[in-house]
């Protein structure tokens, strides 16, 4: 039996600008400091909030918690779960790192798949997990979300994905980037089959995942708060030089400049979601 | 460590190395120039239009870096904005109406790192002509010339062929920034040169292009006709394939399968 451990691993793809994510501790460790209201919150409070905490600060949340908020009871089943990245360039210290945040995470890759249904409405579904190398996209993250794409082209179903994600991941190289291409053209053949993909950006979705698979959906959700962009903030500072302004790559700056449709809490997700299956079911599900 | 993948990285990097309106001048006929996305301005650091290849007519987009200070300056140092990938795709578009090949020239560190370029949704631009351009359904055949930084240079090679200059590079980041990242130190970037495997020899190893082009003669007369010749080669053989479509999507579809395993439990 696999113990999972909720100790954040040390990323070195996440230190500098940005604030690191909060540490979930092993049970015992009664609150957490909220970094917006800066009051600590207990545990238990946060978990039956879907770790929101409730001054509306949205803490990251683990890819299968978000299944199992999302999902019917019972109705999750896990696709491509084996799925995993080797070392294919060989790359100094990755091996290393990668069984680190396997063992610290309790996941085999940054992303989990698998179809559900949502309100007794079946689709496939992907959530990225911050806690493994920040959702960083190699090959078998693409590979699993390609995938998924092709499963649900094939069973005529929609997609739903939570996307939280660094970028690419630099260990592999080209391998990675090439992943950004791949699933691109899965996600246009499953919507050439007239099938919806709905993602939902959640906090931080960078670099190649926002210039691929996350800005590729019909319908494009944001949790509050949540930083969405392709560059990083402090290379556009070293770049241009200049102040960032307020707010700078938040879900609220990002959809006032018209990229993503919708801010949607994470308490009105699953409804939200179910209506937009149930508008699309005509054409979608079987 | 060796320098040698960072001596390649440098090379790729020559302000006097052809550019991309160098091949474009040299290699085509006739070569009009369109410009503008059509939503919001034209991007100068991408160069597009309509030319002959032979006797062919093609559309032809190229990233455009410039040679001297003040060239390398106008064209933003061949640092796309979001309306570059956004005119590339308007032009890739217009080729599929009118049944014309596509021939890309890809040279930029990467995508423009801009506060206007993230308000105008850099990464949405680069996403949308990942996606479209896996089914343009006209032949497209991309060359890398110089620097392939990551993302803002596959947003003009999801193609039926990629093909590398020997001393271009093709790298998921820029050697000095996977040295910050990952060792906190940019200096140690020949070190990452290395291991990301970055070189033409290196990317055609790994199955992400299909043909190393010589650089001998480089910028000569000689140097041009022979590319040419081998563009108007492959298109022929592209422009005969019936399945185009399909033979697009399985050359990315098995990028990096070899790197991942299953595990059964």
């Amino acid at each position: 039996m696999t113990m999972l451990r909720f100790s954040k691993p040390n990323n070195e793809l996440e230190e500098g600008g940005r604030s690191a994510a909060p540490v979930q501790r092993d049970a015992g460790e009664p609150e957490k400091n909220c970094p917006n209201c800066h009051k600590d919150i207990p545990l238990s409070r946060l978990w039956a909030g879907d770790l929101v905490c409730p001054c509306g600060y949205h803490f990251r949340m683990k890819a299968r918690q978000r299944m199992t908020m999302l999902a019917d009871k019972g109705s999750f089943r896990e696709l491509f779960s084996g799925m995993k990245s080797g070392n294919p360039l060989s790359f100094p210290g990755y091996d290393e790192k990668i069984d680190t945040v396997r063992t610290a995470s309790g996941e085999t890759e940054a992303v989990v798949c698998g179809v559900a249904a949502i309100n007794r409405q079946k689709c496939c579904v992907f959530a990225m997990e911050p806690y493994f190398m920040m959702g960083s996209m190699g090959s078998a993250v693409g590979e699993k979300i390609t995938a998924l794409f092709e499963y649900a082209v094939r069973h005529h179903l929609p997609v739903i994905g939570f996307t939280v994600s660094g970028g690419a991941r630099m260990q592999e190289g080209l391998l990675s980037l090439m992943q950004m291409a791949k699933t691109s053209a899965a996600v246009k053949r499953h919507s050439d089959a007239g099938l919806l993909y709905v993602a939902v950006l959640t906090d931080p979705t960078t670099g190649g995942v926002t210039a691929s698979f996350a800005m590729e959906a019909d319908i494009i959700l944001a949790e509050p708060g949540a930083t969405i962009g392709f560059a990083g903030a402090r290379v556009i500072e070293q770049t241009t030089k200049a102040a960032l302004p307020d707010g700078f790559q938040k879900s609220e700056f990002v959809l006032e400049h018209g990229f993503v449709d919708s801010i949607v809490p994470r308490g009105s997700q699953k409804k939200y979601l179910a209506q937009l299956l149930e508008m699309h079911a005509g054409r979608a599900i079987e | 460590m060796s320098e040698a993948a960072y001596d390649r990285v440098r090379l790729a990097r020559d302000s006097k190395r052809p550019t991309g309106l160098d091949y474009i001048r040299h290699i085509f006929r006739g070569f009009l120039e369109f410009h503008g996305d059509r939503r919001f301005a034209d991007d100068p650091a991408i160069v597009g239009g309509v030319a002959w290849l032979g006797d062919e007519p093609v559309t032809v987009i190229a990233i455009e870096k410039g040679h001297t200070a003040k060239e390398r300056t106008a064209r933003n140092f061949g640092a796309p904005q979001p309306e570059g990938y956004r005119k590339a795709l308007r032009l890739m578009k217009q080729a599929e109406k009118f049944g014309r090949p596509v021939i890309c020239f890809v040279d930029t560190s990467g995508a423009f790192c801009g506060i206007g370029a993230e308000e105008r949704g850099q990464g949405q631009a680069i996403a949308e002509n990942l996606m479209e351009m896996s089914t343009l359904c006209v032949p497209v055949l991309s060359v890398l010339i110089g620097e392939g930084g990551s993302g803002g240079a596959l947003a003009l090679a999801v193609a039926d062929r990629v093909w590398m200059l020997q001393n271009a590079v093709y790298s998921v980041i820029s050697p000095e920034g996977c040295a910050s990242i990952l060792w906190k130190d940019a200096d140690k970037a020949a070190e990452a040169a290395a291991s990301l495997r970055l070189t033409a020899e290196d990317a055609k190893g790994l199955g992400v292009v299909e043909r190393i082009l010589s650089e001998d003669q480089l910028g000569e007369k000689v140097y041009y006709d022979r590319i040419r010749q081998l563009l108007e080669k492959e298109l022929q053989t592209l422009m005969a394939d019936d399945d185009l479509l399909q033979h697009r999507y399985d050359r990315f579809r098995r990028l990096g399968t070899g790197a991942v395993t299953e595990e059964f439990t």
